[in-house]
């Protein structure tokens, strides 16, 4: 637990300083619009890899939240 | 003047009723223009050996206008083969009986066991409603429930956006909520207890069913970089309460001589009643040309002692036109054990908690896949992707690797 404080304090302070300096205007979005660099571009794929790694592994979460809802073997 | 007056009223009458009728033929077309997006996938997955996974997926989101969508998605799945049930391979063959203990089989001397009465159906149904609040921020809420033979899950959840600076920051925070219930066929065996070596012979039970309760909170940045890059950053934390057992898995327990003890040679696995799991995760999506990498890495950690590291790469590039694309897909996975794993147990020594499930085991996975698209419109294309997955064991426990297939094919089209 103390090793995730510290990484997320060190990240959020990272994202912090460095946020008000970065970014794009309006224009400049033609590129993040596209399908292909949305964070989940394939719901399907990312939902279907969440299911099979949930049943594989003892892992769960960091992404989103839900996933499992099965007794899986 | 008075005929002139006269005409220009009528003129501008008529120029208005135009741009009213105009306008709300525009109106009308617009709202039929709207189609359903919908998404299907079905997925192969099998396991060398051991279970056999068919999953069709077909998923709906329809875009209300004003930035509301509503979506539903359905699964089926289709679960068979065979699953190990905890016990270890010894020099000669084992007899165990099936969870309901109506019958038995058998694992030839040397192998390690499998239960292959393992033979599932689910279904599972989610939808969600994405909503603004105000210009910067949105809410998405959701609802979901899964049921197969022994198993159902019931659950919500509801996410909140606000964007900031310009929209290239996206703070978000989400609460879910499920209820799981657990069947197990033969019912639910008490922990550490004997499994009957013979079929009609009963095994002391706990109770019919079970049930567990699962928490979960997250909070989420976005960060637009530049132009081509985008940066997300969560921390999720979840609470489990209730039945967190598989009913269905066994230890071997081994006496002085380092062979199965002669009474009760297996016991019913015990865990604990609560998880806390936390995780980090970085994610990064990067445009180069028109090519796209995308990258994440999650940190991950539970009071059961299991912690691990996942990194996972898609790199999309683009063939030739435009409208072909290959994404290879490279994913590895490594976990630290939970401190209540055991390949098996020792007589006279046995703990409070323990499981064998290879699952809670030192182990790795790595995956590498091969994803073909086609693009054939606005939200039309077709997509394949086949990959190859292995699970080892990377500590003490000397567990048999499990590998598997994964083949999908995607179809993505406008209603």
């Amino acid at each position: 637990m103390k090793h995730m404080v510290l990484l997320t304090l060190l990240l959020l302070s990272i994202l912090q300083t460095a946020c008000s300096s970065m970014g794009v205007e309006p224009w400049q979005r033609g590129h993040l619009a596209k399908q292909k660099m949305q964070l989940d571009p394939y719901p399907i794929d990312a939902f279907l890899d969440e299911h099979i790694y949930f049943s594989k592994e003892s892992s769960k979460g960091g992404s989103g939240l839900g996933g499992g809802g099965c007794g899986c073997n | 003047m008075q005929l002139n007056k006269s005409k220009s009223i009528r003129q501008l009458l008529t120029a208005a009723t135009s741009t009213l009728l105009a306008g709300t033929a525009q109106h009308v077309m617009a709202e039929e223009k709207i189609p359903w997006q919908v998404d299907s996938a079905f997925l192969y997955y099998a396991e060398k050996d051991r279970v056999t996974v068919l999953e069709p997926v077909a998923a709906v989101r329809k875009d209300l206008g004003d930035d509301e969508f509503i979506g539903v998605r359905l699964v089926f799945d289709s679960m068979s083969g065979a699953s190990p049930n905890g016990a270890i391979p010894t020099d000669t063959a084992q007899t165990f009986t099936t969870p309901s203990g109506n019958s038995t089989f058998t694992t030839p001397a040397g192998e390690t066991p499998l239960d292959d009465s393992y033979q599932d159906v689910r279904a599972a149904l989610s939808g969600e409603w994405e909503t603004p609040l105000d210009e910067h921020l949105k809410t998405v809420i959701g609802a979901n429930y899964s049921t197969e033979r022994d198993y159902s899950s019931v659950g919500l959840s509801a996410n909140l956006a606000w964007d900031l600076n310009k929209r290239n920051t996206t703070l978000t925070t989400g609460i879910s909520m499920s209820h799981d219930q657990v069947s197990a066929v033969g019912y639910i065996p008490v922990g550490l207890t004997a499994v009957p070596t013979q079929s009609g012979v009963q095994k002391s039970l706990q109770s019919m069913e079970e049930s567990k309760d699962i928490k979960e909170l997250l909070f989420g940045i976005t960060q637009v970089i530049d132009p081509k890059t985008l940066l997300q950053f969560n921390i999720t934390l979840a609470d489990e309460q209730g039945y967190l057992t598989d009913p269905y898995k066994i230890l071997s327990v081994l006496d002085n001589n380092g062979q199965l003890r002669a009474n009760d040679p297996y016991i019913y696995e015990k865990r604990p009643d609560s998880r806390r799991r936390q995780a980090v995760y970085l994610k990064a999506n990067h445009q180069f040309n028109t090519d796209v990498v995308q990258a994440s890495y999650r940190y991950y950690q539970d009071d059961w002692g299991i912690s691990s590291h996942t990194l996972n790469l898609h790199y999309r590039y683009e063939l030739v036109g435009g409208r072909h694309y290959l994404q290879p897909h490279v994913r590895y996975y490594i976990q630290d054990k939970a401190d209540f794993y055991h390949y098996s147990l020792q007589d006279n020594n046995i703990p409070t908690y323990a499981s064998a499930d290879y699952r809670l085991g030192d182990m790795s996975t790595t995956t590498l896949g091969l994803k073909y698209g086609l693009v054939l419109g606005e939200f039309h294309e077709f997509g394949a992707r086949l990959e190859s997955m292995k699970q080892q064991a990377e500590g003490d426990a000397p567990f048999p690797d499990n590998t598997a297939i994964i083949f999908q094919l995607n179809y993505s089209f406008l209603y």
